[in-house]
């Protein structure tokens, strides 16, 4: 089953790549969505499986009384599920904004903050227009 | 290289000087420091005399084997009290001249930590601790050469300084790190004990190079060696210190405290000795070509420089204590030197041979000092300069492969030499009184007393010899040869080889002297034909690594998302897949572990949803997919006992979808994607990513699993944290405050969304 895994989060992690290189910064956001659920995937199976068996104490013991799921992996994957949120929904918008101030999706046309430089003629022209 | 305009910058110093009336103030306690410290070192002379080493040893970071060790024998002694007795001399000396100064206790402190930089330098006994005194004296050298920082010139040389000596210093930490790693220790005390381990290793070749990289850009080896002329924009002061026992003698350090470890290959011999001839020649033949007195001792600096290098390439003992001995005359010599020049341009407000004539009557003392210094250089009789002199003629015909090229260079420098310290301490002083910006006067006595100190100690030492021989020359001669070595320096040694060459050197010197000024305007005229000096060169060179800068920011930062992202991911690629073909740690594991029906279903469900997510060009499609993917995510955390987790993927996944819809309603349809031109590019990269994850995650699942912190959380649990439940116990007790982060990011997240949306008003379309 951890194989099987391997080569579905190794699926996830190319379709997320392939989203993020597109010019769409929506398809962009879809590849961030896919890259974090393969990040939390990957960090769970790290952590071995352990089927149905969660991580609990039952009554009567002070600690479980045989093997259960890994809990280590569990707590990080919980806490990078809700930061990967926080992290998406910060992006969305963003996108949603960039729209509406840009007019475009397209991240190559968004240059406000890198706009393209004059065709510079030589490298030490290039720098005096970056200021370096 | 050759400018004239150098001798601008010692008169900038005294622009900013408020006051040039000799005002003594109470500057002169900045020579207690090094006066204190060098009457410490004198008290070891009589252990270190007798044979000891004296060791002091701190940890630092005892796990990597770097601790701060220091190491007291013959040789650092050697150079610890020329620091610290020059150093004193100098504070003492810029007491007067910079008294006054807007930043005189900046300068203060500038000098004074140099002084502890070298000290470091030349006393560590670990190649890191070494390393790190080694930067800091580059770092200081900047402060000081650049101390008139109006002045461009002096900005540019001190940086000019600090990125040759600083790009040495980065190759002498590779070397050092590489000896270290052949060594087994980082400790210089037991490398030089460990004999051929260095030598007979692998790495002896790129070590070797890496290290004499630094000693050559720090001793201004030909061809690093066009920052230390610049440097004289430096205060005269600084010159005198920086060029005559300190930083530039730092390389020379290096070589001798390596030699033990190093020396005696052939790579080893012909490199130094070539490299230390073409120094020491070439830089001689240029002493004689400058005007500037100032600029004329820096280019005899070379000169001393490349004649140590040569001598220390051979074994020869003689070789070796020619080399201490001259560095002892040479330092004392050039130190004086400088300063003498320094009073000079203080008194008559030049520094420029052709102006200066007859000063002897105007100052007196400085006369005696100038002379008493430059007969030393010259290697008359009886100063120390003449027995460093005999000693290296001596060195010269006992190295045993070339001698007679050895001893020509050595002969051709010397020559030269005596026709420069004729022309910088004779010439302005007798003959013709000459007209001089200002009237010559005596400088005060604090100003003086330095040079002539240092000059009656080289007569001192040249004839009592036996004052340094046994308690210095011997004992560094022994730390360098890495072995015991008798050395006896004698003021007559016979009528032999030596003394005709001396005679020889005399007689070349002073017809040198007396042609010097046709021989200079044919060096002008050779000057004048070369294609490029190495200072210009250095600045193509700054000029074409600036150019590449900037071609490589835009090629790899052009302001196009996705091509950092390309760039990044394909370095994941790269790099993952690199690493783990070189160290093969990809494994394969040797069982097929079975799965159920149930599992089979959940991976297509995720996969299938990842694959229509890329493929489709209806964004409801899209959104659909990307939940399915969520959803299945979810099943497989329940199927392997994470109920919480999948809650929690389930919430999120959820909202995901919501807000990604609501949003949606305001943004335009998704165009079409090909996969054609770069995009096939990119499919094959992502396809990489895909793989290098897949291969480094099943790697990972073949090693032994520590769950060590886990068992921790499930004993302590219920115990400690009252919870059944422990992943909810890890989040909100063991690791709560990880949560409390978490809960700030989303927060924050939060925010800024909110300022997005309302907070800026409309932006303006560009």
């Amino acid at each position: 089953m951890e194989i099987l895994l391997s080569l579905l989060i190794g699926l996830l992690v190319a379709a997320s790549v392939y989203l993020m290189l597109a010019r769409n910064v929506l398809r962009f956001l879809f590849g961030l969505v896919l890259l974090s659920n393969a990040a939390n995937l990957i960090i769970f199976v790290a952590g071995r499986l352990t089927p149905e068996a969660p991580s609990l104490v039952p009554e009567g013991y002070s600690a479980p009384p045989e093997l259960v799921a890994n809990a280590l992996p569990q707590a990080l994957v919980l806490t990078a599920i809700v930061i990967g949120f926080g992290l998406f929904a910060f992006a969305l918008v963003l996108v949603y904004r960039g729209y509406q101030s840009l007019g475009t999706l397209d991240s190559d046309v968004m240059r406000v903050a890198e706009p393209l430089a004059e065709k510079a003629s030589s490298p030490k022209a290039e720098l005096e227009v970056k200021g370096l | 290289m050759g400018n004239p305009d150098h001798r601008d910058n010692a008169g900038d110093a005294k622009s900013v000087t408020t006051k040039v009336q000799p005002s003594i103030g109470v500057g002169w306690v900045s020579a207690l420091v090094p006066f204190a410290l060098a009457i410490l070192f004198v008290t070891f002379l009589p252990a270190i005399a007798s044979g000891e080493r004296l060791r002091f040893a701190y940890e630092w970071v005892p796990s990597l084997g770097i601790n701060l060790t220091f190491l007291i024998d013959g040789l650092s002694l050697t150079f610890a009290l020329l620091i610290t007795g020059i150093g004193a001399v100098v504070a003492l000396y810029s007491s007067v001249t910079l008294a006054g100064h807007l930043h005189y206790w900046r300068f203060v402190f500038y000098l004074l930590f140099f002084m502890f930089s070298m000290l470091g330098l030349v006393l560590a006994d670990n190649l890191i601790t070494l390393f790190v005194f080694w930067e800091l004296t580059s770092v200081s050298s900047y402060l000081l050469i650049g101390f008139n920082h109006s002045s461009a010139k002096a900005r540019r040389s001190a940086l000019q300084a600090l990125l040759v000596t600083g790009g040495g210093g980065l190759a002498l930490l590779a070397g050092f790190i590489l000896m270290g790693s052949a060594a087994g220790t980082f400790e210089l005390s037991e490398i030089i004990a460990s004999g051929d381990a260095i030598r007979d290793h692998a790495l002896y070749v790129p070590i070797f190079f890496l290290v004499l990289a630094g000693a050559f850009t720090k001793s201004a080896q030909v061809p690093f060696h066009f920052w230390l002329p610049n440097a004289m924009a430096a205060p005269t002061p600084v010159s005198a210190y920086l060029h005559s026992a300190t930083m530039v003698k730092a390389g020379i350090y290096l070589l001798a405290r390596m030699h033990p470890a190093l020396s005696g290959t052939d790579l080893w011999l012909w490199t130094l000795t070539v490299f230390g001839a073409a120094t020491a020649v070439f830089a001689s033949i240029l002493a004689l070509r400058q005007t500037d007195l100032k600029l004329a001792l820096a280019y005899t600096t070379l000169m001393a420089l490349g004649t140590l290098t040569m001598f220390l390439g051979s074994g020869a003992t003689i070789a070796i204590a020619a080399a201490v001995t001259f560095l002892i005359v040479h330092s004392f010599y050039k130190a004086a030197l400088f300063l003498i020049v320094g009073i000079i341009d203080y008194g008559t407000g030049t520094r420029e041979t052709a102006q200066l004539g007859g000063l002897a009557r105007a100052m007196p003392v400085t006369a005696v000092a100038a002379a008493a210094a430059a007969l030393s250089m010259a290697g008359f009789p009886p100063f120390l300069g003449f027995i460093g002199k005999e000693l290296k003629y001596e060195g010269a015909l006992a190295v045993a492969s070339e001698p007679l090229f050895v001893a020509s260079a050595a002969v051709l420098a010397n020559a030269l030499m005596v026709a420069v310290a004729g022309i910088v301490a004779l010439k302005p002083f007798y003959g013709h009184r000459l007209e001089t910006p200002k009237l010559p006067q005596e400088a005060p006595f604090l100003m003086w007393i330095g040079p002539i100190g240092l000059a009656v100690l080289g007569l001192v030492f040249g004839l009592m010899p036996g004052l340094i021989s046994g308690s210095l020359v011997q004992p560094a001669v022994t730390a360098i040869a890495g072995q015991p070595e008798t050395v006896k320096l004698a003021l007559w040694h016979g009528l032999n080889l030596p003394l005709l060459l001396s005679v020889l050197t005399f007689a070349l010197g002073i017809a040198f002297y007396l042609g010097h000024g046709k021989l200079r305007s044919f060096l002008v005229r050779v000057e004048e034909r070369l294609p490029a000096s190495a200072d210009e060169l250095w600045d193509r060179f700054l000029d074409a690594l600036k150019g590449g800068a900037a071609w490589q920011t835009r090629v790899l930062q052009g302001g196009i998302l996705r091509r950092y992202l390309f760039i990044v991911f394909a370095t994941l690629a790269v790099g993952g897949g690199v690493t783990l073909y070189v160290t093969g740690a990809a494994r394969w594991p040797s069982v097929w572990p079975d799965f159920t029906i149930k599992h089979l279903l959940v991976i297509g469900l995720i996969a299938g949803g990842a694959v229509m997510t890329v493929f489709s060009i209806s964004r409801l499609a899209a959104i659909c997919a990307l939940g399915v993917v969520g959803m299945g995510v979810a099943l497989i955390f329940v199927i392997f006992g994470a109920p919480d987790v999948a809650i929690t993927q389930l919430l999120v996944e959820t909202l995901v979808v919501i807000l990604v819809s609501v949003v949606m309603l305001r943004l335009p349809q998704l165009e079409r994607d090909p996969m054609k031109g770069g995009r096939i590019l990119d499919a094959a990269l992502a396809l990489a990513v895909g793989a290098v994850v897949t291969v480094i995650l099943i790697s990972v699942l073949d090693t032994p699993l520590d769950r060590s912190i886990t068992a921790y959380f499930e004993d302590k649990s219920l115990p400690e944290a009252f919870g059944r439940n422990i992943v909810n116990v890890i989040l909100v007790d063991f690791r709560a405050l990880d949560t409390f982060g978490e809960i700030a990011v989303v927060a924050v997240a939060a925010l800024g969304a909110f300022v997005l949306l309302k907070g800026t008003g409309k932006a303006k379309k560009p």
